[in-house]
């Protein structure tokens, strides 16, 4: 099933494959295919990347708090490292969904940053949480202990977020800022499309990198475990070569 | 295109750093693999230890 | 459970006491933030007052990261927290005892801020009330979040520069929401002040749960 000189399989390979033919498509359907908005010009386009990523951050991190929780509550290390993998892709997708949204701000609302829209404040904040995250898994100190800590941040993360959503909504309602949400409206038929076909990509391309990564974290685990072996078995041959006293 | 330069800016950020991810995930899975062989590899099972 | 809880916070406060820390150094490092924030503001009236609330509780934040990073530091050194473990204390009350003597402290300096608003940036006190309330709210939730994620990276290296990463996002709705709580109660910006408590205190009870909860995992594991 595996080949021994790469973590690729056949069902990356169809995966990869898949995500290349969709990238492909959707470019063509995001700039040629879909119409311009009536107010926002061709802007409106970045909705095919800045959505799919919103959502799938949101799909990585709930992944990582049901990892968190498998964790913490029936010890799984396959769960935990499920847990960390899409933690890391989350980051990627988070900081993604961040940069395209301010790309977008700038030529629609004229502005980089807008706090004023709730979404974006929201999952800045989540991205620092979960930076958090990351930095607690790379402190080193045993690998229980790093999956306890990181579990527990996982799950503190997803608990606290409707309070920072909440929080953040209640604080632009009362600066009075109004923003309009293209979810809100209707779609027109090839745009909603080409956003499902966004969605799809992305889908693919986050399985894709789970399986890739989750493999990854497990041949560290095999090489860490195989060292810890190794260094018991010199031990043992050390003590073996002094039979007798301690010299 | 209006705003074509934020597009292709955009668009252009967000595909390259799927590459650059996806490549750097190939690579270290390369690099590792090597290191392990195959009788050690189980993607599924797990003792939880 | 209530005599553990009481039993650790005291031991917390009375350590602090005793180095009279809080006091000589927390206490003036907190009224030289307000300064230096006013140097940075310029005097600018409008702009003081305007910002007075926001300013005030950054300054809390960076008071609660001190606070919390030493409550931390009782347990590291020398192994106290085996010995917390073996002495049969429950791990829920360890974390409440903690966050309570966190909490006070910080009450006690939050005290000293207030004077120091009404002095340095001229603020008024509309509503003492919901000004307390604020304080005592917010403050639970500040010293139970800090309390669960100073035990999270106790015996971790760099563990100072890693704890303030993970506490501040996590107290951003506190800010939000205390901030916005206070200018109702300075009288600076017409909002529902009250309203604001009810979140503050939904953050507050879940940390307090989450932290009760996770303390124990957290004293045996890590």
């Amino acid at each position: 099933m595996v080949d021994s000189e790469h973590t690729g399989s056949r069902t990356t390979r169809i995966l990869g494959i898949a995500v290349i033919l969709g990238l492909i498509a959707l470019i063509l359907l995001g700039f040629f295919g879909a119409p311009e908005d009536d107010e926002q010009r061709d802007a409106v386009r970045m909705i095919f990347v800045h959505v799919p990523s919103a959502i799938f951050t949101y799909v990585a991190f709930t992944v990582t708090a049901i990892g968190s929780v498998m964790w913490l509550f029936r010890r799984s290390i396959w769960w935990d490292t499920v847990a960390a993998a899409a933690a890391e892709i989350g980051v990627l997708f988070c900081g993604l969904t961040l940069f395209t949204g301010s790309v977008w701000g700038r030529p629609t609302w004229n502005t980089y940053w807008d706090w004023g829209d709730v979404r974006l404040v929201t999952t800045l904040i989540l991205f620092l949480m979960m930076i958090g995250y990351l930095s607690v898994r790379s402190l080193g100190g045993g690998e229980r202990a790093t999956a306890t800590r990181a579990a527990i941040i996982g799950v503190l993360a997803m608990v606290l977020i409707p309070i920072v959503n909440r929080s953040v909504e209640w604080w632009e309602s009362n600066t009075l800022h109004q923003k309009s949400s293209l979810t809100d409206g209707n779609l027109e038929d090839l745009t909603l499309f080409t956003l499902v076909v966004g969605f799809v990509v992305w889908g693919l391309f986050f399985t894709w990198s789970l399986i890739h990564r989750f493999r990854i974290s497990w041949l560290e685990r095999e090489l860490r475990v195989r060292d810890l072996d190794q260094a018991l078995v010199e031990r043992r041959a050390e003590g073996q070569e002094h039979e007798g006293p301690p010299v | 295109m209006t705003h074509l330069g934020y597009l292709l800016v955009g668009w252009g950020v967000t595909i390259g750093v799927g590459v650059l991810y996806a490549a750097s995930l190939i690579t270290r899975g390369r690099k590792l693999s090597v290191r392990v062989p195959s009788d050690h590899r189980r993607w599924m099972s797990t003792d939880d230890t | 459970m209530w005599a553990d809880i009481r039993l650790i916070a005291g031991k917390d406060l009375r350590i602090e006491w005793r180095s009279r820390i809080t006091l000589s150094q927390v206490l003036p490092f907190a009224l030289l933030v307000l300064v230096l924030f006013g140097f940075a503001l310029d005097a600018n009236r409008p702009v003081l007052d305007a910002a007075t609330s926001g300013l005030f509780w950054i300054a809390v934040l960076f008071v609660g990261l001190m606070a919390v990073q030493r409550s931390t530091a009782i347990e590291t050194t020398d192994g106290a927290r085996r010995a917390l473990l073996l002495a049969g204390v429950e791990p829920a009350a360890v974390f409440l005892g903690k966050a309570l003597a966190v909490a006070l402290q910080l009450l006690f300096v939050e005290t000293a801020l207030v004077g120091g608003v009404i002095v340095f940036y001229d603020a008024s006190i509309e509503s003492f009330p919901l000004l307390a309330a604020t304080c005592v709210v917010a403050t639970v939730g500040i010293a139970a979040a800090g309390t669960l994620l100073g035990a999270l990276v106790a015996g971790v290296r760099a563990r100072e520069t890693v704890l303030p990463i993970l506490l501040l996002p996590v107290l951003a709705p506190v800010l939000i929401g205390a901030t916005r709580a206070f200018d109702d109660a300075l009288g600076t910006v017409a909002v529902d002040g009250w309203a604001w408590l009810g979140l503050l205190a939904g953050f507050g009870a879940i940390n307090i749960v989450l932290g009760a909860l996770a303390y124990g995992v957290l004293l045996e594991e890590t």
